[in-house]
């Protein structure tokens, strides 16, 4: 039989917060079923929702970047190219919108029952992984509208760039969330923040514009993922392996900040939520 | 028999500007810091040295027991007793301030019915939802579900949002989603204070049926000391953040019954008489609630006995005074109407003793378990005077052990008093 000890403070361990979380993986799992299944209930309209966005996005990002600014792109044509930008771009700040969001969202939840409060953010990025896929079928048709085909090998280099993505996502996710418990202005200063932060990141201009500035945008660690992932893609240009090594590294610094930051409060979130 | 929590020294600590509410914003944190950075830094420095005094407040203080394997534990208490802060604790939803807890066993709570109901979703889909945040398995959901959707008696309204349902049957299915979770230990918190009775009765039956049969381990807050009684061998009361007494429910909520404060009779408590032959106060000392056969323990279908003491400043025998009984619930719904001590069935007395008791006996009252509140308004027959306004809470605690009674709906909670006396 498991015993429980409840004391004032708990040692914190990797491997026992990874145990805990896998023990309540069914949680995990109707928690992203739930958020799933909400966003997409009215279906149409719901899978309409995650194309059209970046979809027109891309148009006037094509329309005004690409041929009234003549923004360059690699020698790619400037749809294609910015649509891949804003893709992984989506993902990520839509990601990080909900992550820190989410302690909030299931206040509900979190003064009522207990459970690894880690699941919370986690699960929510899952919705946006979904929107991700769906979104890059468009993608698919624009490769094909410009006759691009894909190079294979760069292609195996996708799960880890979307790894990057997820720990970036997540890390700054769970320091958000935590001060978005204790600070409620938080959320209000979040959607500039993100705004602010595209602009700092290659999606409608490439890394290269930069020079040798880039390796200091390759901190945020976007700017490693979306220039790999155009290099993959495309194959038009080589991978820089320097600045996406670079942004792996940040996004896994991140990741490890977030994770002690939030363990750290986690335990107070029912008294102050 | 094996101990299955043991909680010791237990207390909790909350700050009272944290508690005031409030949400603290970064902007004005920010604020503050660049208004006056070295006064922010003085209070920081002194806050680490702990010589900033802030106001604490012990939600609980030093809690010690143990709970054997199969026990149904109550635990009943005022408002703020801290109830809802030790379950809060069991359930590692907060953390204690000092102590520690054992508990050996898997542990589920219920501090809510429907916790986590998404109203967009269907009732098959929060089922699984609801199911998982009590923590059920995948697999354990999908072979109770049948039993569930039965238990709720929603149907086929099963694939509907719950959005639509009535608030009955949202709770209905709620209830039903909680009363399958198989624990080692339970905790409960006042969750059964909502729903229908009928329903309401089923559902202990269910958690009474948990502890017996599966012998589970079940510890149960709640302000339905009928239901504590019912469910509960052994009780704890708690007050003030302190254990009071532990020990069998019966004795347990006898004393506390019984050791409820007489709030009720403080400043405003005479009446004064300014009518020719009568002048002078009348004092009301003491106000008792009980059943028609004085114990302090009210049932469902209990005569209510009210017991007014009163002295006055008067030798000889005082003018008649009337007598007007409103009986209000929890959420101050008038329950009884003005049970009036000079209706038409009363014979009137002219004159009563300068100081004495009045009794008066209601009819059965046809009320469900639960908190109650008497207002007993003191009106002089012969003068102009203000009435009196006298406030009394009690408790109905209905023994379904003895009582089989059923709340009738359709008819309404007594109607008038069968007497009304005089005592020297």
């Amino acid at each position: 039989m498991k015993t429980i000890i409840i004391k004032p403070r708990e040692k914190f361990s990797i491997l026992s917060e990874i145990k805990e979380i896998f023990r309540f993986k069914d949680l995990f799992y109707f928690l992203s079923w739930r958020d799933i299944k909400v966003r997409y209930k009215q279906t149409s309209i719901g899978i309409t929702w995650a194309i059209f966005q970046p979809f027109m996005t891309m148009v006037i990002f094509s329309i005004f970047f690409g041929n009234f600014a003549k923004m360059p792109s690699d020698g790619v044509p400037y749809p294609i190219f910015v649509y891949i930008g804003l893709l992984i771009w989506e993902f990520f700040s839509s990601a990080l919108n909900n992550a820190s969001g989410s302690m909030i969202n299931n206040q509900s939840i979190v003064t009522k029952v207990y459970f690894p409060r880690l699941i919370l953010p986690i699960s929510s990025i899952i919705t946006n992984f979904v929107d991700f896929l769906i979104s890059s079928v468009v993608l698919v048709g624009l490769m094909i509208y410009y006759g691009y085909t894909p190079k294979l090998a760069g292609l195996t280099i996708l799960p880890i760039l979307l790894l990057i993505t997820f720990m970036a996502a997540i890390g700054i996710g769970l320091f958000l969330s935590a001060i978005n418990v204790k600070y409620r202005d938080v959320r209000y200063i979040l959607p500039f923040f993100i705004q602010i932060l595209m602009f700092l990141t290659p999606v409608i201009y490439p890394a290269s514009i930069a020079g040798k500035y880039s390796k200091i945008l390759a901190l945020n660690p976007m700017t490693g993922v979306i220039n790999a992932a155009r290099a993959a893609i495309l194959g038009t240009t080589p991978i820089n392996w320097i600045l996406l090594l670079i942004s792996a590294i940040a996004s896994f610094f991140f990741l490890i900040i977030g994770i002690i930051f939030f363990k750290r409060m986690e335990r107070y979130f029912a008294d102050v939520i | 028999m094996s101990e299955i929590i043991k909680v010791s020294n237990i207390s909790k600590k909350y700050n009272i500007n944290q508690q005031r509410g409030g949400y603290v914003a970064l902007r004005d944190v920010l604020a503050n810091v660049s208004k006056s950075p070295f006064r922010f830094a003085k209070d920081k420095a002194k806050t680490i040295i702990g010589k900033n005094k802030k106001e604490e407040f012990w939600a609980l203080k030093d809690i010690d027991f143990t709970v054997e394997e199969g026990e149904a534990v109550g635990i009943i208490g005022a408002n703020g007793a801290g109830k809802s802060t030790l379950l809060k604790i069991l359930t590692r939803i907060t953390p204690p301030t000092t102590g520690e807890i054992e508990m050996k066993g898997s542990v589920a709570s219920l501090l809510e019915v429907g916790t986590g109901f998404h109203p967009e979703l269907t009732g098959r889909e929060n089922i699984f939802l609801n199911g998982a945040i009590l923590g059920m398995r995948k697999e354990e959901i999908e072979k109770k579900f049948d039993a569930i959707v039965e238990f709720s008696g929603i149907g086929k309204f099963i694939d509907m949002p719950v959005k639509r349902y009535s608030s009955g049957m949202y709770v209905r299915l709620a209830f039903s989603i909680a009363a399958h979770l198989e624990p080692d230990i339970l905790l409960i918190d006042e969750v059964l204070a909502v729903g229908d009775i009928e329903f309401q009765k089923k559902c202990l039956g269910k958690l009474d049926e948990v502890t017996k049969k599966a012998g589970r381990t079940i510890l149960f807050v709640s302000h339905n000391m009928g239901a504590v009684k019912n469910l509960c061998a052994k009780t704890i009361w708690l007050k003030n953040g302190r254990i009071k007494k532990i020990g069998g429910t019966k004795e347990i909520i006898d004393s506390y019954i019984k050791n409820k404060p007489n709030d009720n009779l403080t400043a405003s408590n005479y009446l004064q008489l300014n009518d020719g032959d009568f002048n002078g106060k009348i004092k009301f000392t003491n106000i008792s609630i009980t059943d028609g056969q004085n114990s302090t323990l009210i049932n469902s279908d209990s005569n209510l006995k009210i017991t007014i003491e009163y002295e006055s400043d008067f030798k000889q025998k005082i003018s008649d005074i009337r007598i007007l009984i409103s009986i209000f619930n929890e959420h101050s719904q008038r329950m009884v109407y003005r049970l009036d001590s000079h209706g038409a069935a009363i014979t009137l007395k002219e004159t009563i003793n300068p100081s004495g008791e009045i009794i008066c006996e209601t009819g059965k009252i046809n009320l469900a378990d639960g908190k109650y509140l008497a207002e007993i308004l003191i009106l002089p027959q012969k003068t102009k005077n203000d009435c009196l306004k006298l406030n009394k809470e009690f408790d109905v605690v209905t023994d379904i052990s003895k009582y089989n009674y059923r709340l009738n709906p359709d008819k309404n909670v007594c109607d008038h008093l069968i007497s009304y006396i005089f005592r020297a």
